[in-house]
């Protein structure tokens, strides 16, 4: 079948980057980090988003909508799971900020690791009972967990209700460094705090991409049936990867909360659910520097384009659909993805030169009740 | 792919261009900021209050020998999140005052931002009675807060209107929980029957609420909520025979709940504490009608009057040779200005120092201004 | 619990009004759901499209106050088809747009669903712009006569006609797909493409089909909740499409007559709820019993099978 696409730039690019020595990756890395520090300056400011404060944008939504995109990309990219409720773990990071932040007064520091563990347990609450099922019923179910998450906030005196909580704690500044002095008036600090967190965010996901779990995931994502027979433990993995993706979206949410100082239920919407699965696929699903790629677009264009204000969202989608059209792989697709996708087998499923197999889709149930049922077999042998 | 890159690049070097040749500030003329929504869903209310300052300050600077002003607009969108990088824009471009934030949601992350910075912020619209509580130097508005509104409504209707048992409803969004808790406390404190309920204004189906509406049979039903969805629960309430008087707030006042609510909305009561231009018999107020609608095409809405009135407070401290964000913010805490929305005077925190509640109806499928609740006659339905 | 007995009959009726709402339109994500495994997000924009279709339809016969008779069903009728005609149309536009070239090179579902939100926000924001932002009300067209009492509930005509046409459109639907030579192609399809091809079935008519279908009965999904609420906007598809697929789910995707038992008992349950727990949990109520059912039955209550519906 003939591409209607572009010519494909992209695939020699990254072939030669495969290929490069590792110092010669290393030195790369080290220049990247050293322009995102510099990334605040007003001089690229003035271009990147003249109708808004430039570094505050590069805070949220960039900084943020790519950490979310990471952590996202951990659940959809790499197990090949459709969560369409992400914002549910951003929301309880927030929220964990806010409620220790105001009514225990603790540190920012502290939260931190408060908030992620929370959001982790939320991710395998939510995971244990769904992720037996298929994938479409695991996207409505995480959708409706999402909407329970920012509903119950909503509901609640204990979450402030619609009015949410106002006057949490900015982290504690460091010393007297003007790039470390975090209150309401700065901007910086918080956009490298979360640049930090980024780098952490990509270290950690990289590392688990190359080991044994990551190897199972990409097993499971490309056929679970597979990956089963083969002996992965594939309802365990998929539960940590639903743990991992949820503790950086939990992370992500503790930074919002202390730098926005007041959080509402109307801040974590379904929208933003489906504005990082859009990032995380128009970026290349499954590969980390299109992922980034793509949430930075998504967070970053409409900021651009203030001034075209009525028309950005229809642009977007029209841009959505074109872009599906053209190169579905998404903008930096990763090479293993690429090679899936020639062969017709993404991820998910396809949608087949025709249609989706409904046999393989009937044998699949049958075939992860089974595994249910194995699974917990090897569970139960795994425990003292 | 490189012809999009190409593309992209060039509209980007395009509207930075244009962008640039509109960025004045600093210098010579003094720049106000508009803050609030312009687009967006709820951007109506946004547009009515910078359409009364930018009459302003196209008044003031058709004068001859006075300060220039430029009026520069920042929409937020009505987004909290918005609204605070469009704070921080307005601290880097120096702006000197700020006409907004326009609701509350989005001025409790944005104010925080202008009053580190000490840039004098007027609101004319935000009514949560929390904001004026944060101890803000530069903090005013030009209406009262919800604590004026609510038990000024529960008032009209336990007094005026003399109903025994209540339902107050809140639609889950900040000011609607606001204005609806502050009916029940005053309600109950008058002595009336208080029976709540909630609905999602996103939502179509409001059954649930109207058969327990049905069941409680009360007098008077009042929600805390926006036109859209007080019009959906008119319709619904009207079409399950609900024969109560129904009452709501600033947020539905507007000729909208009229337009879709239909006939149902007739006879419904809505309160404001600010008044409406049109139809005055004052000749101040009359002259800013006309050069409204003379300029927009379109009769004064909800809070034009107060936007004008703001824009007119801030160029009055120019015109006093204020030119300091910090001299304006003395100058405006001092003011006694009369507006044609409402004589203004602020206190200390930045409350107007006396304030009314006024009330309206829908008569005819046309808003009609009762007057202050005090006098204020509801119109038989009929 | 006393508000759940107080309010039984109100809320069964208005539960089951909604619940047909919910699922007309649920038809529309199963049918496409059983044919190409695709979740169509943008199909809460087709059945906006159809309320739009209905209001125009009324503007354009001048309309001005409610009809009784042989008129009302005049015009009920002529609502109806424009409802069919925007909903179904806009479904084949879609899925020539948005669907069919990915499905030609064999896109990831992934990628589908993305293509599917980037339409939904596309349709939303046309209408946005062409028609604003605002509610914008329908002409009352039918007297809301109560015709009898259930407790204290009231049956009221324009519910009565919800559920009666629902019911009817399923009744058709169901007989289309397991009767007609065109609802074998589809069920063939389904059941498995590869050899449906085989046998000489044309998959692109097929899905063509499947989409105008689905999009018909959104279309009268659309035109009854206009008469029922008098009110439509941009975005009312947002909502009423994510309770649909709901309820899709809930009796179990694929399958066309889960799809109306999936719509209605979601409409109960969630009116249930509402009485006991506050208006405000409806959406809270509808989620968790999805959860809860899916855990017990994880293909939905009556289990996927459209290609084996009448067996």
């Amino acid at each position: 079948m003939r591409r209607i696409g572009l010519p494909d730039v992209i695939g020699p690019i990254s072939d030669r980057w495969s290929r490069l020595p590792t110092p010669a990756r290393y030195v790369v890395y080290v220049i990247a980090i050293v322009a995102a520090f510099a990334l605040p300056a007003d001089s690229i400011g003035s271009f990147m988003s003249p109708q808004s404060d430039w570094s505050a944008i590069l805070f949220y939504p960039i900084g943020v909508y790519i950490l979310l995109a990471i952590g996202l990309n951990v659940v959809v990219g790499q197990a090949g799971l459709l969560d369409l409720g992400y914002v549910a773990f951003f929301a309880i990071g927030g929220y964990t900020m806010g409620k220790i932040g105001l009514s225990l007064k603790w540190d920012f520091w502290v939260i931190l690791p408060c908030g992620i563990a929370a959001a982790a347990v939320a991710g395998v609450i939510l995971g244990a009972p769904t992720l037996r099922l298929r994938g479409d019923y695991l996207a409505i179910v995480t959708l409706g967990f999402g909407e329970i998450i920012r509903i119950t906030a909503n509901n609640l005196n204990f979450t402030g209700g619609p009015r949410g909580l106002s006057g949490i704690p900015n982290p504690p500044s460091v010393g007297s460094f003007s790039a470390l002095q975090f209150n309401v008036a700065t901007t910086k600090p918080f956009y490298y705090l979360v640049l930090v967190m980024i780098i952490l965010a990509i270290v950690l996901v990289k590392r688990l991409e190359r080991s044994r779990v990551g190897r199972a995931w990409a097993a499971i994502r490309e056929d679970e049936d597979a990956a089963e027979v083969m002996g992965v433990p594939t309802f365990r993995f998929k539960l940590w990867a639903f743990a991992i993706g949820a503790c950086i979206g939990g992370a992500a949410g503790v930074l919002f909360a202390a730098q926005t100082i007041s959080i509402t239920p109307e801040d974590f919407p379904f929208l933003l659910s489906s504005y990082i699965v859009v990032a995380v696929v128009l970026g290349g699903s499954g590969n980390l520097a299109g992922v980034i790629l793509g949430a930075f677009l998504v967070a970053w264009l409409p900021e651009r384009f203030r001034g075209f204000a009525d028309y950005r969202v229809l642009a977007f989608g029209g841009a959505l659909v074109l872009m599906m059209i053209v190169r579905p792989e998404g903008l930096l697709p990763s090479r293993r993805r690429r090679a899936e996708l020639a062969e017709g087998t993404g991820g998910m499923g396809s949608l087949g030169g025709g249609v989706g197999g409904a046999q393989t889709q009937a044998v699949r149930i049958e075939a992860v009740e089974t595994d249910a049922v194995q699974t917990g077999a090897v569970e139960s042998e795994a425990a003292p | 792919m490189i012809g999009i890159v190409v593309a992209v690049v060039a509209v980007v070097a395009a509207s930075t261009s244009c962008g640039k040749s509109k960025n004045s500030g600093g210098g010579g003329t003094p720049t106000l900021a508009f803050m609030g929504a312009l687009t967006g869903s709820n951007a109506q209310l946004g547009i009515n209050i910078y359409n009364g300052a930018k009459l302003a300050i196209d008044q003031h600077n058709a004068k001859s020998g006075v300060t220039k002003v430029t009026l520069k607009k920042y929409d937020t969108q009505g987004d909290a999140t918005q609204a605070s990088s469009q704070a921080k824009k307005v601290v880097q471009d120096k702006d000197v005052a700020v006409i907004g934030p326009a609701f509350s949601g989005e001025s409790k992350t944005a104010d925080p931002i202008l009053n580190a910075a000490k840039i004098p912020f007027v609101s004319a619209s935000a009514t949560a009675v929390a904001l004026a509580q944060s101890g803000w130097k530069y903090f005013h508005r030009v209406l009262a807060n919800d604590d004026v509104q609510g038990p000024g409504d529960a008032d009209f209707i336990a007094k005026t209107l003399g109903a025994k048992s209540v339902y107050v409803i809140d639609d889950q969004s900040e000011y609607g929980l606001g204005l609806a808790d502050a009916v029940r406390k005053q309600l109950k404190t008058d002595g009336a029957t208080v029976k709540n309920g909630s609905i999602d204004p996103k939502g179509s189906d409001y059954s649930t609420t109207v058969n327990a509406i049905k069941a409680a049979n009360p007098d008077v039903v009042f929600l805390g909520g926006y036109y859209d969805a007080a019009a959906r629960l008119v319709k619904q309430m009207r079409a399950a025979t609900v024969k109560a008087t129904f009452v709501s707030g600033d947020g539905s006042l507007d000729q909208k709940i009229a337009d879709q609510g239909g006939a149902s909305a007739n006879g419904a009561l809505l309160s404001c504490t600010c008044s409406s231009a049109v139809g005055s018999t004052n000749p101040k107020v009359q002259a800013f009608e006309k050069a409204y609608v003379a300029k927009w095409g379109s009769e004064p809405a909800t809070y034009s009057a107060e936007g004008y009135d703001v824009g007119n407070i801030l160029l009055q401290a120019i015109d006093n040779g204020k030119k300091s964000a910090q001299d304006i913010n003395t100058y405006v805490a001092s003011i006694d200005y009369q507006g044609v929305s409402k004589p203004i005077k602020f206190n200390s925190t930045g409350e107007l120092s006396q304030s009314l509640l006024f009330m309206s109806e829908v008569v005819n499928d046309k808003i009609k201004f009762l007057g202050p609740t005090s006098t204020a006659k509801p119109v038989p339905a009929g | 619990m006393h508000a759940f007995v107080t309010q039984f009959w109100p809320s069964t009726i208005d539960g089951l009004t909604i619940g047909s709402i919910y699922g007309l339109i649920a038809l529309g994500y199963t049918l496409v759901y059983g044919v190409l495994r695709l979740i169509n997000f943008a199909h809460s924009e087709v059945f906006m499209v159809g309320t739009f279709a209905s209001l125009f339809t009324l503007h354009g016969l001048g309309i001005t106050h409610a009809e009784t008779g042989f008129a009302l069903v005049g015009v009920l009728i002529l609502m109806g088809l424009a409802g069919m005609a925007g909903s179904g149309i806009t479904a084949v536009v879609l899925e020539r747009v948005a669907y069919r070239p990915l499905r030609k090179r064999g896109s990831s579902r992934l990628a589908a669903l993305i293509s599917a939100i980037g339409a939904s926000f596309f349709l939303q924001e046309v209408f946005a712009l062409r028609y604003g932002r605002d509610l914008l009300s329908f002409p009352p067209l039918m007297n809301k006569t109560v015709l009898f009492h259930i407790g204290s509930g009231q049956v009221r005509a324009d519910k009565v006609l919800v559920v009666v046409a629902a019911l009817v459109m399923a009744l058709a639907l169901d007989r289309f797909v397991n009767g007609s030579r065109l609802g074998r192609g589809v069920r063939a399809t389904a059941q498995d493409p590869d050899t449906a091809v085989l046998m000489g079935v044309n998959i692109d008519r097929i899905v063509m089909i499947t989409f105008l279908v689905g999009g018909m009965m959104a279309g009268v999904a659309a035109m009854l909740y206009g008469n029922y609420f008098e009110l439509t906007q941009y975005n009312v598809g947002f909502l009423l499409g994510i309770k649909a697929f709901t309820a899709a789910v809930l009796g179990g995707i694929g399958n066309i007559r889960g799809a109306l038992l999936g719509g209605l008992t979601l409409g109960l349950i969630e009116n249930y709820g509402g009485s006991v727990f506050g208006a405000q949990w409806k959406d809270v109520i509808a989620f968790t019993v999805l959860v809860l059912v899916l855990m017990v039955r994880p293909t939905g209550l009556l289990g996927e099978k459209l290609t084996r519906a009448r067996a």
